[in-house]
C-alpha cells in the first residue's frame, strides 16, 4: 500500500468519524428541541393563565362573566369520574391480566384476548365514546352520568392497565412461584400471597398512568354528552344519616377540566382564553405530578428488589 | 370401625378440604376468565353499535353516494352525505404530523439506542414520555393560540383555523410514539450485528443506518404505521385548530373538518336520538374503525415479525 492511499483512507477516515460526531450532537439537539418546544408552549400558556390561578378559581363555577368563572365543578366532576374509573378499571384489568399472564394456555381464546388487547388499545378514544354514546348512555339507559363517563374511561385505560400488570407479573421470577408450590400452596394463594404483593408497585404505577391518560381525555366525555356549562355539584357521597354513603351522584349531569378548558378555548374573547390557558396549566400540572409518581414508584420498587 | 374411620367417612360425604380448595381454584380461574374476556365483548360492543347505527344510516343514504361524494353537510337544509371532504381532512392533517414525528421520531429513536449513554437514556427517556402525556386539548390550545399565530407571521394569508398548525403540533406529540417503538425494534438488533460491523471498521453512523436500521425495519415500520394510526384518530387537536368546516382540500393551508371533528362537533349539538344527523357520527365513526384496524393489524404482524426473527 503506497504512503498516498494511506492518506486517503486516513482522511476518509476522519471524516466518518466527523458524520458520526455531528450525528451524535444532531441527535441530542432534536430530542432537546422537541421537549424544548413543549416547554416553551407549557410555559407561554402558563404566563399567559397564571394571574386566573387564585383560590376563587377553584372555587366558583363557570360563568358568562371570565372573571367571576371557576372550574368548580370541573375539578369535582373529574375527581368523582376518575374514582369510577379506578373501581372499575384496576379489579378488572388485573385479573385479565393475572388470567392472560398465570392461566391462560397456549390455544386460540388466549390467543384471540390477546390480539383483541393490543387491537383495542390502538382504537381511537373517540370511538369509546361512540360506544358509550349507544350502549351506555341509551342501551343501559345511564344517561349523560357520571356512571357512564366512568365506565367510558375505565373501558379506555382497560388495554394500558391489563399490559402493564402482565408485565408486572413476568418480571417475577419463577423460582419464587416454585417455592411457594413446594411449600403446598395452591395457584390462587401462590398468586395472592406472593405473586400480587410483589408486582404491586409496578401494577400501581401502570394504573397512575392510565389514570393519568384518562384525566387528560375530552373526546369520548364530550361524545357521551357532558355539558360544558354545569353550574352546581352533585350530591355529596356522604351523608349524614344512616348508611352515610349516597350514590345518587352517579347519576348526576357533570363536567370535567379538559371539557371545560375546550369550551373556554373555543371563545371568541381573550378573558375566556385566559382561563383557558389557567385551566389548562392545572391540567398540565395534574398530568405531570401523576407521571412523576409513576416514575419514581417504578424506581423506589425497582431500587428495592433484585432478583 | 374405630372412631377415627367413622369421622373419616362422614367427613367424606361433605367435601373434602382438597375438594373444596378445588373447587374454589377452578372458580376463580373461571372468574379470572370472564375478566380477561371482558376486553373481546368490549371489541365485540364497539362493532355491534357502530355497524347497528350504521345499517340505519346506509337504509337512507347510498354507499355509493357516502363514499364518492364530494359534499359533506348533514346539518344542512340540502343534506349531502360524501365522507371524501372529512377523509380529505383527515388525510392531510396526518400527513403534515407524519412529516414531523416520522424524521424527529426516527433521529431520536437511532440516537437513544446508539449513541446516547445508558444514563442519558434512562434521564431523556421519561421527558420524551411526557410529550405523550399532555393532554390533546391543551396540544390544540398551543396549535391554535400560539402556532397559529407564529405561522401566520410567517405566512399572512394563513387563516386562523388551519391544518398545517394543528398537523404540526399533533407531529410533537406523535414523537414519542415513533421513537419509543423503533428504538425497541433497534435494541432487540443482536449485538454481534453491531459487532461484525464495527470489526470491518465502520462508524456508529454507518453501522446503525447500514446494519441495524435494516435489520430493525419492520418494527420501525410497524412504529410508524401505528403512528398514522394514531393521527388518523387524533381529535381535539384537530377539532379546536383546524376548523369544523368540511371541505375537500389537500391544501395545509385551508381550513377542514376531520372525521373526528365532525363527531365531536355533532356530538356538542343537541341531535335527538335516533334521527338521521345522529346516524352519521356513527357511519363515521365505523370509516374511523376500517381504517385504523387495518392499519394497527398491519402494524401489529410488523412488529411481531421483529421479534420472530432475533
Amino acid at each position: 500500500m503506497t504512503d498516498s492511499n494511506l492518506q486517503e483512507i486516513r482522511t476518509e477516515l476522519n471524516r466518518r468519524k466527523k458524520v458520526d460526531q455531528l450525528f451524535a450532537i444532531v441527535g441530542f439537539l432534536v430530542i432537546l428541541f422537541s421537549i424544548l418546544i413543549l416547554v416553551g408552549l407549557t410555559l407561554q400558556m402558563a404566563i399567559s393563565g397564571i394571574y386566573r390561578i387564585t383560590p376563587d378559581f377553584f372555587l366558583s363555577f363557570p360563568s358568562r362573566k371570565p372573571e367571576e368563572a371557576g372550574i368548580l365543578s370541573a375539578w369535582v366532576g373529574t375527581t368523582l369520574v376518575m374514582f369510577v374509573t379506578a373501581i372499575i378499571s384496576v379489579p378488572l384489568g388485573v385479573a385479565s391480566g393475572i388470567y392472560l399472564e398465570e392461566y391462560s394456555r397456549k390455544n386460540w381464546i388466549a390467543d384471540l384476548i390477546e390480539i383483541n388487547v393490543t387491537n383495542l388499545a390502538g382504537v381511537p378514544s373517540i370511538v369509546y365514546g361512540l360506544l358509550a354514546l349507544g350502549l351506555f348512555v341509551y342501551i343501559l339507559n345511564l344517561g349523560e352520568s357520571i356512571l357512564a363517563a366512568g365506565l367510558t374511561l375505565a373501558l379506555l385505560i382497560l388495554p394500558i392497565v391489563i399490559v402493564t400488570t402482565r408485565e408486572a407479573l413476568r418480571a417475577i421470577p419463577n423460582s419464587l412461584r416454585e417455592a411457594a408450590y413446594a411449600l403446598g400452596a395452591s395457584k390462587w394463594q401462590m398468586i395472592w400471597d406472593h405473586i400480587l404483593p410483589y408486582s404491586f408497585g409496578s401494577i400501581l404505577t401502570g394504573v397512575i398512568i392510565g389514570l393519568s391518560r384518562a384525566i387528560g381525555e375530552t373526546a369520548p366525555v364530550i361524545t357521551i354528552g357532558a355539558l360544558t356549562f354545569i353550574a352546581f355539584l352533585p350530591d355529596s357521597p356522604f351523608k349524614g344519616e344512616f348508611p352515610f354513603i349516597s350514590l345518587a351522584w352517579l347519576q348526576a349531569p357533570f363536567t370535567v377540566m379538559p371539557i371545560q378548558m375546550f369550551n373556554w378555548v373555543s371563545r371568541p374573547e381573550a378573558e375566556f382564553i385566559a382561563n383557558a390557558a389557567a385551566a389548562g396549566t392545572v391540567l398540565i400540572l395534574m398530568t405531570l405530578t401523576m407521571n412523576t409518581i409513576a416514575v419514581y414508584l417504578r424506581y423506589w420498587f425497582r431500587r428495592g428488589i433484585k432478583w | 370401625m374405630t372412631q377415627k374411620q367413622l369421622q373419616l367417612s362422614k367427613k367424606s360425604k361433605q367435601l373434602t378440604p382438597k375438594q373444596i380448595r378445588n373447587s374454589r381454584e377452578k372458580v376463580i380461574e373461571f372468574i379470572l376468565f370472564l375478566a380477561a374476556f371482558s376486553s373481546v365483548a368490549t371489541t365485540i360492543a364497539i362493532l355491534y353499535i357502530l355497524i347497528d347505527e350504521s345499517v340505519l344510516f346506509f337504509q337512507e343514504v347510498s354507499i355509493v353516494e357516502f363514499l364518492t361524494g364530494t359534499q359533506w353537510t348533514p346539518l344542512f337544509a340540502d343534506a349531502q352525505y360524501g365522507i371524501l371532504p372529512l377523509l380529505s381532512g383527515t388525510l392531510v392533517t396526518s400527513t403534515v404530523a407524519m412529516f414531523v414525528a416520522i424524521p424527529l421520531g426516527t433521529i431520536a429513536a437511532i440516537y437513544l439506542s446508539e449513541f446516547a449513554h445508558p444514563k442519558l437514556r434512562e434521564i431523556v427517556k421519561p421527558w420524551l414520555e411526557v410529550l405523550a402525556a399532555i393532554p390533546t386539548v391543551v396540544y390544540g390550545y398551543f396549535a391554535l393560540l400560539v402556532v397559529t399565530p407564529i405561522l401566520q407571521s410567517i405566512f399572512p394569508m394563513l387563516p386562523g383555523f388551519n391544518m398545517l398548525s394543528a398537523g404540526l403540533v399533533m407531529g410533537l406529540m406523535i414523537i414519542p410514539f415513533v421513537s419509543s417503538i423503533s428504538e425497541d425494534a433497534m435494541r432487540s438488533v443482536p449485538v454481534g450485528l453491531r459487532e461484525g460491523s464495527y470489526a470491518m471498521g465502520a462508524t456508529r453512523l454507518q453501522t446503525a443506518l447500514k446494519v441495524v436500521f435494516p435489520s430493525a425495519i419492520s418494527g420501525i415500520s410497524a412504529a410508524y404505521i401505528l403512528a398514522v394510526s394514531r393521527a388518523v384518530g387524533e381529535t381535539m387537536i384537530v377539532t379546536v385548530a383546524a376548523g369544523l368546516q368540511p371541505q375537500l382540500t389537500w391544501n395545509p393551508f385551508d381550513q377542514a373538518a376531520t372525521i373526528t371533528a365532525y363527531i365531536v362537533q355533532v356530538s356538542l349539538g343537541d341531535i335527538p336520538h335516533g334521527t338521521l344527523e345522529y346516524h352519521t357520527i356513527f357511519a363515521a365513526g365505523l370509516t374511523l374503525v376500517l381504517m385504523t384496524l387495518v392499519l394497527n393489524i398491519i402494524g401489529h404482524f410488523l412488529a411481531k415479525r421483529y421479534r420472530e426473527i432475533y
